[in-house]
Parts: structure tokens; sequence; C-alpha cells
């Protein structure tokens, strides 16, 4: 696994973690057929929180955030997400789903319209933003992704690196207040992850509240303030970064601890 | 042992290529002389194209444009000495095989007719033209049959009044009954205007404000005007109707789902002669006594039928090339479902799907010649009436010549836009 490259120093005076619950998840089980894949989840993010979710393929990590916006049904338990409970009503779905930016490990970006009407897109049909606006408001977040001169290419013509920057700054074009990221950098190339990374760890140093799936250690020991360890559907062990790479209590933590973190 | 260097010490600059491997002598190695084989073919090509052009070229360069009968014809090409081709006919019956009988004094409506067909298609077909065009493209579709029937003008308005009920139901109700119920009416009712209210309600107008043009009936309808009437119609109709197919295909609702396959295998299972028969015969009898069906409406509305059923799975095709991501982060970005078809999946699965759907657009345009079974008069229809004919007895070649070239002017033009389209929207460049 790739360090983060050059330890950089953080600004963390922004990263304070409120006493406002940005989301509240209870007792919530979900089965795919009788595959009961997520087991009695109880997990509460504050606003501001950053949390680093990792654990083994198939331990539920992305069913999980794909839960929370509803990419996923749950069958049993709560999850209320900004105040809202996810529940079968279409309209609380489509207005959380605008709350929550979600970006994937594939990109998942739109490859008939250009790098600007990727970002335009949504605000301009779902927020009802004027064409004008959500064009300004697309060039700024592409430029603090670094690529505003990419904006009137296709997504084809990008590397991976600047195709997941342009994910992410998609999604912060909606303005939301919980950003979800399933293995933002597992398909990219070593010498590209590192600007996604960067990236990710500006938006941290603004507050942004983030659940990320990632098996970047070095990420999680910078920003994150919660290291949560997922096997078999369930959250097993969660604790602050250092206690967690220093001092895993969990068998299975240690073992994948070992394994990720090499010799 | 020398010492062998792998390093490159000095960059090498650009270099030409070889010698003849551009320009005509090149392309002509490179495509026709590549090798021994490849010669031979390429001349035994060029031979038979030669002896097909020395076969036909004196047959067809015939002067024989101004005669009025087969034995005419005869006259004038043993007096020549050259030619073959009996032109005369198609030239006295050319109005005939473009207009069938429309009355020779409204030939103008059909001609407007088709020049707006021109008008309507061109923003659609390409981009570049102002936005402003489309407008009327979307008043072209009740234009359209008003001006080829004629009748009062306030039948195509109620027609059109249906689709603004349709519109205004989406658009109003979705707040009071919510998303699904509000779809379901935007169906139902447009289909119940049509049904109950767009008879009287002219006829009520008319009576205040008689706006009408002379009536032509649908028997007078022949030729390639006929054709194009038919295949126009089907093809623009087919395209919306095969997207929602392939979506209700697609469907979680399970009476939507098990609807549309229904529809699709028993469509698909079915020969489209069988079906017009069924328009042509069986749908009287099913209609109340006294009611008069257009013939050319059954026509179209079973080819119409026909050509959807097809473009249904063509599209399915290109739904299922695309892959879940595209889904998921339209759905992540809170669009909903109309939204994410037509912004996200509609764009990429249509471009996917564009040989198919045009191949389709092609066969349903050549299928409209069956329409000779029963009786319409399209070209093919109406050839049959000029076989017959004594003066020109004898006559085959020409008559189906000149009804293949005009059929393949319209399929190649379709089928040469469909790879400018490709070309268009081809954004990934690998
Ligand atoms: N759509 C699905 N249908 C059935 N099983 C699934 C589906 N998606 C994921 N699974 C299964 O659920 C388990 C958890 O998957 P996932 O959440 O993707 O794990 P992770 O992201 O931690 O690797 C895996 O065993 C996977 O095979
Ligand atoms: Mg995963």
């Amino acid at each position: 696994m790739s360090e983060m490259p050059a330890e950089r120093t953080v600004d963390r005076s922004h990263m304070q973690v409120s006493d406002e619950i940005a989301i509240q998840i209870t007792h919530m089980n979900k089965w795919y057929g009788t595959f009961h894949v997520l087991r009695d989840i109880n997990l509460t993010v504050h606003r501001g929180e950053r949390i680093v979710i990792a654990g083994p393929s198939g331990s539920g990590k992305s069913t999980l955030i794909r839960c929370i916006n509803r990419l996923e049904e749950h069958q049993s338990g709560e999850i209320i997400v900004d105040g809202t409970e996810l529940s079968s009503d279409l309209k609380n779905i489509d207005k959380i789903r605008s709350e929550v930016g979600m970006v994937f490990q594939h990109f998942n970006l739109f490859p008939h319209l250009t790098i600007l009407e990727n970002c335009t897109l949504a605000p301009i049909w779902v927020r009802k933003v004027p064409r004008k606006q959500a064009t300004e408001t697309a060039m700024h977040f592409l430029e603090k992704v670094k690529i505003p001169e990419q904006a009137n290419k296709y997504p084809g013509q990008l590397s991976g690196g600047q195709q997941q920057r342009v994910a992410i700054a998609r999604s912060l074009c909606m303005m939301p207040r919980i950003m979800l990221f399933d293995e933002p950098t597992s398909a990219l190339d070593p010498e590209m992850i590192k600007e996604v990374l960067d990236t990710m760890v500006e938006l941290a140093e603004e507050g942004m509240t983030m659940l990320c799936v990632t098996h970047e250690m070095g990420f999680a020991r910078q920003v994150a303030n919660r290291v949560i360890f997922m096997d078999q559907g369930q959250i097993v062990e969660q604790n602050e970064p250092e206690a967690f790479f220093n001092n895993p209590q969990h068998e299975r933590t240690k073992l994948f601890l070992s394994q990720i973190l090499g010799h | 042992m020398t010492e062998t260097h792998f390093v490159r010490t000095q960059m090498i600059e650009e270099q030409e290529p070889p010698g003849a491997t551009t320009g005509a002598v090149g392309w002509m190695r490179e495509n026709l002389f590549s090798s021994p084989l490849n010669a031979i073919l390429s001349l035994l090509s060029l031979a038979f194209i030669y002896w097909l052009l020395a076969q036909a070229l004196p047959w067809l360069i015939s002067p024989t444009w101004q005669a009025n009968s087969l034995t005419e014809c005869r006259e004038i090409i043993a007096e020549a000495g050259y030619g073959g081709a009996c032109w005369g006919l198609i030239r006295e019956r050319f109005l005939q095989f473009i207009f069938g009988f429309y009355p020779p004094h409204l030939y103008w409506r059909v001609v407007l007719d088709f020049a707006l067909l021109a008008v309507a298609l061109a923003p659609i077909l390409f981009t570049g033209l102002p936005r402003k065009m489309l407008y009327f493209s979307a008043v072209y579709p009740f234009l359209m049959p008003w001006l080829l029937w004629g009748g009062t003008i306030w039948t195509p308005v109620m027609a059109a009044v249906g689709f603004v009920i349709g519109y205004l139901a989406q658009r109003f109700l979705k707040p009071v009954v919510g998303d699904l119920a509000a779809t379901i009416l935007a169906f139902v009712l447009p289909v119940v205007w049509w049904i109950f209210l767009a008879g009287p309600v002219p006829n009520a107008f008319a009576s205040i404000l008689p706006l009408a043009i002379e009536t032509v009936e649908s028997r007078a309808f022949g030729g390639y005007m006929l054709s194009i009437t038919i295949g126009v119609v089907a093809i623009a109709l087919s395209l919306p109707i095969g997207i929602l197919l392939a979506l209700g295909r697609q469907s979680d609702l399970l009476i939507v789902r098990s609807l549309s396959v229904g529809f699709i295998e028993f469509i698909r299972g079915v020969p489209l002669i069988t079906l017009l028969f069924v328009a042509s015969t069986l749908l009287n009898i099913f209609m109340p006594p006294g009611t008069d069906f257009d013939i050319i409406l059954r026509v179209i509305i079973m080819v119409t039928l026909f050509a959807s059923a097809y473009m249904a799975e063509v599209i399915r095709g290109g739904l299922a090339a695309l892959p879940r991501g595209q889904y998921e982060a339209a759905d992540a970005l809170g669009l909903d479902f109309w939204m994410a078809q037509r912004l996200i999946i509609m764009p990429q699965a249509l471009k996917i799907s564009i040989p198919g759907i045009v191949s389709t657009f092609i066969g349903v345009f050549k299928d409209t010649t069956l329409v000779s079974i029963i009786g319409l008069l399209d070209p093919l229809g109406l050839s049959r009436a000029i076989l017959a004919d004594s003066n020109w007895n004898g006559i085959v070649w020409e008559i189906y010549g000149f009804i293949a070239v005009m059929f393949f002017i319209f399929c190649f033009s379709m089928s040469r836009y469909s790879m400018y389209l490709e070309r268009k929207l081809r954004t990934e460049h690998r």
C-alpha cells in the first residue's frame, strides 16, 4: 500500500467535530436474498467527522455506504440522514440524494457529456440553478480540483486521476453536506493516487463530513478522526487512527493490518 | 568481445516515410497490388466491372423518352441503331409514381408537405441549425395529415390539445397525486380526450369558424407519396414507442413488464403481412357498424406497432450495454427516473443502438411495399396496373429498376446519415 507521500502538514483548524448529528444508523440489517450482508449496524456520524471504513473484501463496506444514500435498500433498522429518515418515500430519497455526494471506485462520469456538462447537469436539473450560475460554480470546483483547463474535454480524454477529481468536483457542485467515497483510489495507477488523495485532504480541511471506504492508511492517519473496521457484515472495531493502528484489539483487525501495512 | 551499447546517445529526428507509400501510386500498391493474389483479384474485378458497364450502359442510354408505347420504343431504337430500355413509360407514368391518384390541382399540397417535412427534420438531424426551428418540428406532425387529407383545421388542433392535456397532467398533477399517478394520468387523460371528445368538439368549432381546405380521400393516395407517408409516420412514432416498450420491459412493475414483453413477443412472432390483413379486413368486423376507420390510418398503426416492437429490442440491446455505474451516478446525484433516462441513459443507449435503429428504419421503409398486397397503390401496387396496360405490355426491367432506384436513394441516404451521426457522436478517443 502506498503511504501518503511527503507527510504534508494538515491544517486541522476547520476540522472540528460539532455535536450535531449528520448520520444516525441504528440496528440496521440488510440481506441480499438470504445472504445476511449487514448485521445490526449501529453508527453515529457527527457533522464534520471524517470516518475511514476499512475491512477485507466482501465485508460489506460498499453496501453500508450505499445504504446511506439508498442506492441499496435496508430491510430493518433505521437510517437518519440530516434529520430525515430513509424510508420508501420517494421525496425523502431524492432530497437526501441531493444532500449526500458520492464518489465511486470507477468514477462513473457521463461519457457523452463534457467535463463541464458533467458538473452542471445535476445542479441545473435537480436544483434548478440557472445555467450561468451552475457554470460558475462548476468552474470554481474544477479549479479547486486543479483541472479547469479540461472543462470542455470529454471524460474519455482524461487520465484516471483526472477523471476521479472531476467526479469529486461533480459531487461538490451539488453543495452536499456529506460526502461518501467508495474506494476512490483503488482503480488508479500509483502515481495518480496522490493527486486524488490531496483533493480529499483539502476537502477534509474545510470541514466536510466524510465517510471513506479506503485502504490508504496514510490518508486515514492524516485526516480521519475515527477508523471503522468491518468484517462479515459487522462493525468489529472502531477507534481513533493512532490507537487503531498501534493497538488493534480484534484478531481480525491485527491480521488485516499486518497484511495491508506489510512488514 | 565487443561492447554493445543499448543506450541511444543521440535522439533521432523525425524522418520521411519510405517513398511510394503515399500518393496515388502508393495507395494502389497498398490496396490493389499488395501481393500476387491481390493483384490477380484486382484485375479480375476490373474486368468484371468493365463487362457489366459494357452490357448495361448501351441499354440505359436509350433515346426512348418520348415514346408513347412499346412499339414506338422499338421503332426508335431500330432507327437510332442503339439503346434498349423503353423510358417512355417512366415519363408517362412519372407523376402517377409520385402522387398516385391525388388530384393534380392539389399536387402542390403534397410537394409543400414534403418540403416542410425537410424543414421539420433538419434541426433534428443536424444540431448546427437554430434550435428555434424545433418549434416548427413540434407543430409539423399536426400540419402534415391536414395538408395531405385536407378537411377542417380543428381536427389537428384538437389532436394537439390531447398532448397539451398530457403535458399539463404530468406537470401540475405531480405535486398533488405523486409521481407514478401523474405519469399514468398523463397517458390516460389524452386517450380519453381523443376517443370521446376529439370527434364532436372540432365539429362544434368548425360550425363556428369554418377553416377548411378541400378534402382528399385516402383512395386517391398512391405512389411514393404513400410510401413516404406510411414510412415517415411509422419511423417517427416507432422510436418513442420503442423506447417506452424497452423501458417497460425493464420495469420493476410486474404489470408494465408483462404487458411490454407480451406485446413485443406477440408482434415479433407475427409476419407484418398478417398484421396488414388484419388491418384491411378483420379490424372492420370489430368496429361498430358505420364507423369509417381510414384504411391508411389502419395500415400506419399496424406498421408502427410492428416497427416499435423491433425498435424496442434494438434499444434494449443499447440499454444492456450501459454499465450499472451510469444509473448509480445518476441516482446518487438526485436525478429522478425520467430525468436520468432522458439526460444520461437514453443518449448513450440510443447512440450505441444507432446502427440497429437505422437498419430498422430502412426495413420499415422497404416493408411499406407490402401494402400493395392489400390493394393500396404504392409504387409496387401501381406497377401491376401498368404492366397490364396493353401499350406497355412486356416491360419489366424499366419499372422495377425505377422503383428500386427510388427506394435505394432513400435507404442509402438513411444509411449515410447514420454513419455521419456515429462519427459526430464519438466522444471517446482511444
Ligand atoms: N447486488 C448484490 N447481490 C448479491 N450479493 C451482493 C450484491 N452486492 C454485493 N453482494 C455481496 O455482499 C457482500 C458485501 O459486498 P460489498 O459491500 O461490495 O463488500 P466490500 O465493499 O466490503 O468489498 C459480498 O459478499 C458480495 O458478494
Ligand atoms: Mg467495495
